[in-house]
Formats: C-alpha cells, sequence, structure tokens
C-alpha cells in the first residue's frame, strides 16, 4: 500500500452508500437496546456498555434526515474514535449493514458538489466511486463535532 | 546519538515534588541548635539530586540556585555551620522558590528570577557570613592559594593578597555609569590546564570599566581531596561600563569552552550585590604559579569553629557584626594562609578541625560568643592563623588559648560525631519498596477487572441453569470464581488508595507559618496519618482541610495573652484525626481555642436579616449559618481569613465529594468539625430504582425515605406542582419520568414509589415505578466519550453488562425547578 491511498470501510445506509477511514473503526457490533440519556437531541439514542467504558450511540439515518428504519437483530454497530476538542471520543453509529472494506487511492477521491449549503456538505470529505456505486466518504471528526452536547444545550432543551 | 532526554522530565518533576515535600517536613522537624544530623543529610540529598536532574536537564536556574542551597546545606551538614532559626526559614523559603521554579520549568512559563536571585543572595550572604568568619573554610578552596584576597577590611593584613584584593582598580574608571555587565563565570575544572588565566580575564575587563571580583569558594572541596591543577571557583563579577556585548565576551573568548558564562545587563540602580563572599582571582593566579598545596592547610581547619560562631552571632547581634567578624577572621587567616611556613600552622590546624567538626564543639565555641563582643566571635577562626600572624586581627586572646589548646589532641566526641554522620545513610521510608505506575494504567487496571465481574456475573446466571452431572461441578469452580473476583477486585481498588497523610503532611509548614505570623503559640497533632483513602478524594480533600485548619488558627486559638488569662497553656492545639467509619472516612479537625461564638454569629446573622429577630435557633442551626456565603464574625479581614469567603466552599467541596460535614463547638473550649467522606470516588453504594424499562442508581447517600403515597396526602399546588407532606415540611414531587421523557409504568402516585432525597441541601420526592434492591456500583463517566448530562452523576454497568444511570441528586433538582418555572 502506498502513503497516498487508504483503506476504508463502507456501509449501507438506505439506499446510499459510506465510507470511512477503517483505522477510525474500533469494532463493528451487532445492535443491542441501549441506555436512554435524558435530555439527549434526537439522533442520540442511548449509551451501550463497550467493554467497561460508556459509548454513546448515534443514529445515522436520523443524523442525515433519512426515514427511520426499525433496529432488528441485522442492525449494525460501528464504534469510531473520533478527535475533538476534548480529545479522543468513542462513539457508535447505528447503520443498516456494514458492505465492505475497500482500498482507495487518494486521487480517486472527488470533492463533493457545493450543493448551497455549506451543512450538507461540511463533513463529507470527498466522493469516490467503488465499482458502479458513489461512495460518500465522512469526515467524521468534523461530523461528531457539534453532535456531542454541553451542559448549557441540554437546558436550554429542558426550558 | 540523540537522547531525547524529555521523556524523562515528568518523572524529574514528580521525583523533585515528593523530594521536595519530604525536605520540607524534614525541615520542620529539624530542631534549632541541634540538629538531627541524618535529617540534615536527608535534607542536603534532596538539594543534591535536584540540583543533579536540573543539571542534566538543562533547567540552568534551577541547578544555579539548588548548587547555591547545596553550598549552604553542606556547611551545615558538615556541622561548620549551625543551624539557625533565620537559616531554616531561609530553607524553607528556598523550598518554596524551588516548587516555584520547578513549577514554572515544567509549564514551559518564565521563572520570576527576581525572587530567585533574591533568595539566592540571601543563601549566599549567609554561607559567606559563615564562611567569612571562619576565612579557612574559604581559604583551602582556592587550588593552591595562598592568598585569599579578602573584603576591604583585610587589605592592610594580607600584603600577599594586596594585588588581588577585591575590587581590581578599573584603567579609565568610567564612573558610576548607568549600567553594569554582571558576569556570573563558572570555570570547569580543567580551565587551568588548558592554560588560561582568570586574572588575565579580569585584568584585561578592569580595561572597560571598574571591575568588582567576587569568587565563590563554594565547590572547593576539603583540602585532602583538593587537585592543585583543578580550578573550584567560579566567579561573579559586575562591571560598571557602557561598553558593548562583545568587548565582554572578547575577554573570554578563549576561556569560553572551559567555563559557564552568563552575561547579563543591569541597569543603574538594580540590585547591588555585596562584596561579603569576597575572595578575589587572586589565588587563582597563585595557583597557577604553582604555591604548594600545602598551606592553606590551617585555614581550612580554623574554619570550622568560626564559621559556627560567627552563624551564632548572626542571629543574635545582628548582620552588621557578623560582618565585622567576618572581616578581621578573614583578615588573620589570609595572613596565615600567604605565610610561606606552612609546617607548625598546618599541624595545629589539622588538629583542630577534628575538634572543629564536633558539633559538640561548634556550640560551645559559639555560646561565649554571642555573649560577648562581636569581635571575640572570630576567635576560634583565627587561632590556627594567629599562630603564624595575625595577632592584630583578632581581639580575643582567651579564645586563641583555648583553640591553641585544642590542636593537639582531637576531642573525641568532634571525632565521632562527623564519622556517623557520614556512616548512617538513612534509610528513608524503611523498609518500604515501591513502584511508580501512571494513574491511567491503574484505571486500565480496574476498568478490565470490572469486566471480568461482569463476565462472572453472566456465566453465574447461566451456571444456574444448568443441568446434568457436571452441573454441580462446574457451579462450584463458579463460586470460586466468584470469590476470587472479589478478592481481586478489592486489592485492585486497594491500590489506589493513599494514606491521608499525604494530604496532612503539608500542614506542619503551614501551621508553622501561620503562627508566627499571627503571633499564636500552636501545637499541631495529627493522628490517623495511615488512613487510607482514594487518591482522587485525597487530591480533593485538601483545600477544605487547609480552609478548616485554617479558621482553626485564625479565629479558634486565641492569643497567647489571652489563653493565660482564660486558664490555658498559652499553646493551643489543633488536632488532626483521621481514622475509618464504616464505609467512610472520617476527618476531623478539633482545637482548643474559644469555640464558635454563638451569640455573636447569631447576632451577626439578625442584623444582616439572615434570621429574624425573635426567631429561636438550635445549636445545630446556629452552626448552619456559618457556611451560608459571605458569612464571617471576624471583626477585621486579614490576610488569612475572614472574608467570608470559605465555609461555604468548603461544605460544597465536602458535598461534592459525596461526604458532610458536623460541628460541634462550646464557647471557651474549642470546636470540632467533622467531614465524613466516602473512601472512594470510583464506587458507589446505589439504590436501584426503575422507570419504564429504565434502571437508575440512586446514591444511598442522597436517600431519606422510600414510601408509598395514598392519594388522598398529594395536594396539589396552583394546579401545577404536586406537593405532599413529610415530617412536617411539604415536599414538591418530581416524576423522574416526566423529567427524562420515559414511558412509565405507572402514572397514578400510588401506584409507584416515592423516594425522598435530597441534594443541595433541598428535598424532593421522587415517583418512581418500583425499587429494584441496593448494591455497590462502580461509577463510570459519562463525560469521557458523552458529555454532561443535567441530573446524572454518571453511568454503571449492571450485572447483566446493560448500562444505567446514577443521578444526581443535586442537578435533578437544578432541572426539576427550572422545568416548573418553565412551565
Amino acid at each position: 500500500m502506498t502513503g497516498n491511498s487508504q483503506q476504508v470501510l463502507t456501509f449501507v445506509l438506505g439506499s446510499e452508500t459510506y465510507g470511512v477511514d477503517i483505522l477510525r473503526v474500533q469494532e463493528i457490533r451487532g445492535w443491542s437496546s441501549v441506555t436512554k440519556i435524558p435530555h439527549a437531541p434526537p439522533h442520540v439514542l442511548g449509551v451501550l456498555n463497550l467493554r467497561g467504558s460508556i459509548v454513546p450511540i448515534v443514529d445515522m439515518r436520523m443524523q442525515f434526515n433519512l426515514e427511520r428504519a426499525e433496529y432488528t437483530a441485522v442492525t449494525v454497530i460501528i464504534v469510531l474514535s473520533v478527535q475533538s476538542r476534548n480529545g479522543k471520543r468513542d462513539f457508535g453509529v447505528v447503520v443498516d449493514g456494514v458492505s465492505d472494506v475497500v482500498n482507495v487511492d487518494d486521487a480517486q477521491v472527488k470533492p463533493a458538489p457545493d450543493l448551497g449549503s455549506r451543512e450538507a456538505t461540511e463533513h463529507i470529505r470527498g466522493l469516490m466511486p467503488v465499482a458502479d456505486r458513489m461512495v460518500v466518504l465522512l469526515d467524521i471528526d468534523k461530523l461528531i463535532a457539534g453532535q456531542l452536547p454541553n451542559t448549557s444545550d441540554s437546558i436550554a432543551e429542558v426550558a | 546519538m540523540d537522547l531525547d532526554l524529555a521523556q524523562f522530565h515528568d518523572s524529574f518533576f514528580e521525583e523533585s515534588f515528593e523530594a521536595l515535600d519530604g525536605m520540607e517536613a524534614a525541615l520542620l522537624g529539624l530542631d534549632v541548635g541541634a540538629p538531627d544530623p541524618e535529617r540534615v543529610n536527608g535534607i542536603f540529598r534532596v538539594a543534591h539530586s535536584i540540583k543533579g536532574g536540573a543539571g542534566m536537564f538543562g533547567f540552568k536556574d534551577v541547578a544555579s540556585f539548588t548548587h547555591t542551597l547545596e553550598t549552604l546545606l553542606d556547611e551545615l551538614r558538615s556541622g561548620r555551620m549551625a543551624v539557625t532559626r533565620e537559616i531554616s526559614d531561609k530553607l524553607l523559603l528556598s523550598v518554596d522558590v524551588m516548587r516555584a521554579m520547578l513549577t514554572s520549568v515544567q509549564r514551559k512559563e518564565p521563572v520570576d528570577m527576581q525572587k530567585v536571585a533574591d533568595l539566592q543572595f540571601d543563601l549566599e550572604m549567609i554561607v559567606a557570613q559563615g564562611a567569612g568568619a571562619a576565612p579557612a573554610a574559604a581559604a583551602p578552596p582556592a587550588p593552591a592559594a595562598p592568598a585569599v584576597a579578602a573584603a576591604p577590611t583585610s587589605a592592610p593584613a594580607s600584603a600577599g593578597a594586596a594585588a588581588t584584593s577585591a575590587s581590581v582598580p578599573s584603567a579609565g574608571t568610567s564612573g558610576a555609569g548607568p549600567s553594569r555587565w554582571v558576569i556570573d563565570f563558572k570555570a570547569l575544572p580543567e580551565l587551568l590546564l588548558r592554560g588560561n588565566d582568570p586574572i588575565a580575564i579580569f585584568a584585561s575587563l578592569s580595561e572597560l570599566g571598574k571591575l568588582t571580583v567576587n569568587a565563590n569558594l563554594d565547590a572547593v572541596p576539603r583540602l585532602r581531596s583538593i587537585d592543585a591543577e583543578r580550578c573550584y571557583l567560579t566567579w561573579h563579577l559586575e562591571l560598571e561600563s557602557d561598553c558593548p556585548r562583545e568587548q565582554v565576551d572578547a575577554a573570554f573568548e578563549w576561556a569560553a569552552v572551559d567555563c559557564e558564562l552568563a552575561v547579563n545587563r543591569v541597569e543603574a540602580g538594580g540590585s547591588q550585590v555585596a562584596a561579603p563572599t569576597a575572595n578575589t582571582a587572586a589565588p587563582v593566579a597563585n595557583a597557577a604559579s604553582g604555591t604548594p598545596v600545602a598551606t592553606p592547610a590551617p585555614a581550612v581547619v580554623g574554619g570550622a569553629p568560626a564559621q559556627t560562631s560567627a552563624a551564632a552571632t548572626t542571629g543574635a547581634t545582628g548582620a552588621g557584626a557578623a560582618a565585622a567578624a567576618g572581616g578581621s577572621a578573614q583578615t588573620s587567616a589570609t595572613a596565615a594562609a600567604g605565610a610561606p611556613v606552612a609546617g607548625a600552622a598546618a599541624t595545629g590546624g589539622a588538629s583542630a578541625q577534628n575538634s572543629a567538626t564536633a558539633p559538640g564543639d561548634a556550640t560551645a565555641a559559639s555560646a561565649p560568643a554571642t555573649t560577648s563582643a562581636p569581635a571575640t566571635t572570630s576567635a576560634p577562626a583565627t587561632t590556627s592563623a594567629s599562630a603564624t600572624t595575625s595577632a592584630p586581627a583578632t581581639t580575643s586572646a582567651p579564645a586563641t588559648a583555648g583553640a591553641a589548646a585544642q590542636p593537639a589532641t582531637p576531642a573525641p566526641a568532634g571525632g565521632a560525631a562527623p564519622k556517623a554522620v557520614e556512616a548512617k545513610e538513612p534509610a528513608k521510608g524503611g523498609e518500604h519498596s515501591s513502584i511508580r505506575v501512571s494513574i491511567e494504567k491503574i484505571d486500565e487496571l480496574i476498568n478490565t477487572v470490572g469486566e471480568l465481574v461482569i463476565t462472572q456475573a453472566m456465566l453465574s446466571e447461566l451456571g444456574r441453569k444448568l443441568d446434568g452431572s457436571v452441573a454441580e461441578q462446574f457451579r462450584s469452580g463458579l463460586n470460586q470464581l466468584e470469590r476470587n473476583m472479589r478478592e481481586l477486585q478489592e486489592s485492585v481498588m486497594r491500590v489506589r488508595m493513599l494514606p491521608i497523610s499525604f494530604t496532612f503532611s503539608r500542614f506542619p509548614r503551614m501551621v508553622r507559618d501561620l503562627a508566627q505570623r499571627l503571633n499564636k503559640q500552636i501545637e499541631l497533632k495529627m493522628t490517623g496519618e495511615q488512613t487510607e483513602l482514594d487518591k482522587t478524594v485525597l487530591e480533593k480533600i485538601g483545600d477544605p482541610l487547609v480552609h478548616l485548619v485554617r479558621n482553626s488558627i485564625d479565629h479558634g486559638i486565641e492569643s497567647p495573652e489571652a489563653r493565660v488569662k482564660a486558664g490555658k497553656s498559652p499553646t493551643g492545639i489543633v488536632h488532626l484525626d483521621a481514622c475509618h467509619r464504616g464505609g467512610h472516612i472520617a476527618v476531623e479537625i478539633r482545637d482548643d481555642g474559644n469555640g464558635l461564638d454563638k451569640n455573636r454569629i447569631l447576632a451577626k446573622a439578625r442584623s444582616r436579616g439572615l434570621v429574624g429577630p425573635n426567631d429561636v435557633l438550635t445549636d445545630d442551626q446556629v452552626h448552619e449559618l456559618i457556611f451560608m456565603p459571605g458569612f464571617s464574625t471576624a471583626e477585621k479581614t486579614t490576610d488569612v481569613s475572614g472574608r467570608g469567603v470559605g465555609m461555604d466552599v468548603v461544605r460544597r467541596n465536602v458535598k461534592e465529594l459525596g461526604g458532610k460535614i458536623e460541628i460541634s463547638s462550646e464557647l471557651g473550649k474549642g470546636s470540632r468539625f467533622i467531614i465524613t467522606l466516602p473512601l472512594t470516588l470510583a464506587i458507589v453504594d446505589g439504590q436501584s430504582v426503575s422507570v419504564g424499562s429504565e434502571t437508575y442508581i440512586v446514591p444511598l447517600t442522597s436517600i431519606i425515605e422510600s414510601l408509598q403515597l395514598q392519594p388522598q396526602s398529594v395536594n396539589r399546588l396552583s394546579g401545577r406542582g404536586e406537593v405532599f407532606s413529610f415530617r412536617g415540611d411539604y415536599l414538591p414531587i418530581v416524576r423522574l419520568h416526566e423529567l427524562f421523557g420515559i414511558e412509565p409504568r405507572a402514572t397514578a402516585l400510588h401506584e409507584g414509589l416515592i423516594v425522598v432525597a435530597e441534594g443541595d441541601g433541598r428535598r424532593i420526592g421522587l415517583f418512581v415505578d418500583e425499587l429494584l434492591g441496593q448494591q455497590q456500583v462502580v461509577i463510570k463517566s459519562m463525560e469521557a466519550n458523552y458529555g454532561p448530562v443535567d441530573g446524572v452523576a454518571g453511568a454503571t454497568i449492571l450485572g447483566d453488562g446493560s448500562v444505567a444511570l446514577i443521578l444526581d441528586l443535586s442537578g435533578l433538582i437544578r432541572v426539576a425547578t427550572r422545568t416548573a418555572r418553565a412551565a
């Protein structure tokens, strides 16, 4: 593997395929019921016990404003680690299914087209073709920044 | 090979801070006058190892300061100087300064050099006064030096040293120019071997302006270990000149590789360095000329007693006298050293050395010195020297005689004492051995063990369902596993436990300083220092304790006069005690001072409108008043306490730790503050409750009672909030399912349960579906991967591997109040 290529884990959400840097993936596990966090934003489903640490679980469908799906035995949680302002954090994302690990050449990654709003593309590192599909490569640090709450947010919601 | 030393910085700092704590404790225990040699040795070693480390890592400021400190300590250690109150105060200050320096260096912040320089100067002064009085100590240093060029006073006496006297006359004196160059010139031992001559350097410098030269003789070893060809000196030069830096540097051009050089410009009016240390470059010059090494011998020897006595006088008669003594002593010594005939003096001196170093002798010498005129102080110093020359220098004949008698037979006591000092390597900490492990590693271990416990619980659950012939065996194996797990968990938890002495150790110093500042006599008693508690709790309990002890000293203990008047001993007692009480630790701060004055507290509270004029309060309620923010009965605000910030903070801190604080006090007899804390923050005793499908843990310390309400005992307030009567109070009902947005199993109050719980001094009735059971749970942080959640203190992992949130009642009540207000 050369320096300018990387391995990407791809997963499916509805009809779309997304990819994340495989080095960020801590674990892939099946769905188990989570413990709800009071006053959490709706896409934060709750917390799970991941080998002794408490890990929040985020529903990617809700995050991307996709139609909600039922959680079933085949629903998968990908546990990722991100760099946030407060250091390294682990969190899990609920996805429909994990597809594949692909090698991606950096040259293949194209910038996302301007869709009019920065928010829509902020967390996208680029688009890339894999076989005959388009994979959306996610920047998970950006994706999760701002998702994790601080006290004032949750207070505002309660009020 | 590039070795990255930075990786060792952390452990250097950590060890240094620890060592400083030890040094501080040792200093506090040091008896003025009769120091325990082992203690002094220990203190010396701390300074020495910090110096070594700092030097190795290139923290020059620290190294330089510790070097000075080490020099002084070496004088004390060898018994050449006596430990006076002044010195021990300065040494304590040094601990502070070193701590501050190390902290600054660690944080990569600039060091406050002014403070350091001031203290360093003070320390040098102390050494100089000691050494000055006893040129002895100073003279030998010079590699081969006959001449100790001394302070101006010595000039006439020391013919040989004349050329080298303290200030080298400058060729073109530029007058008191506005700026000076301050040069610290530290020669490497090889300086002389490489053919460099400091004298030549100084001469060329003096052409630039008025040059003042001070030599520092601290590094000079004992005579028998002196190597005549090595340079042991460092110089502090001050050049009054407006010349550019290049010219200064040029003077050191040839020596540059053989020395450490610090050149700084000081504007006029900057701190002036006096010249008591004065010994000029002369010795080196002479060294170069190859004067026999033996000559200085007498001086070394005579030095010891003189030093001690000088130190004694310093305290007693003031610096001036000591300086005078030093001056004259030096004169004589110089003369002695300069004398070509060393023989007689040397023998006399050599034996005198033995007696001199004996602490017994030292004190004996100092005793008369203090009582008689300052001039006499130098007497012992000159003893050996006077044999050869300098009668005029010393005025005291008897002392000389006494000393003369000594040389022949070394005092046995004297001989024994120093030996003992060197022989005993104080075994600090006894047979305890330990290793340093990072907290993360331990937490990782605790985590893993926690996981194991859960897995084991799962297996046990499974084992119960098994049938068959091996099932019984399997179950007994599981039982064994369970026992072992419990032991393992306990031992792992114990790893994080530290004795409370880590926190207590800061008090002796604090009490001493405060007592001194407030002119009170206070004895600090500490018991139960070995009581262990979790490191996190330990760290957080420090500040509240400091506050309480400070309060006791400032407000509690009366002045000695008042105490005597009240029929008590003038010395007040502050007692710190720690002990285990059930799953908790109780820390008690007790004093025999005046106690809390209830009437005054009440009057103050009434005047501030906190209490109605006719309200009658119980003792506890009155005591409760002192926890009000901003409440203080002190008549005047001191820098110690009295601003009324504090007790509320103390209580808040204690509460945050899940503890509580109680007061009992008797007017005129003293007061007691008892802090009860959980042993660890990692585990909490909790009551599991269920709401809908969720399980929550309510810390047992927050729970007052659980009860089932009858529908008729609930009242609705203005159509909204629900209240119920509990022991005479009306408490609001907080429905957890509403607050947390969960689908409950029971909505009617009589179908579920009310948990009466307390947080931040307020009580609520928490409505839940049912109580599940009590258990100890391991607290996991929610913030590590998520963030803070209002009303939730953390999470824990239940036996089945699922997560349950631990409620934080204070937060919960805040949220509930806010919600109610918004609704």
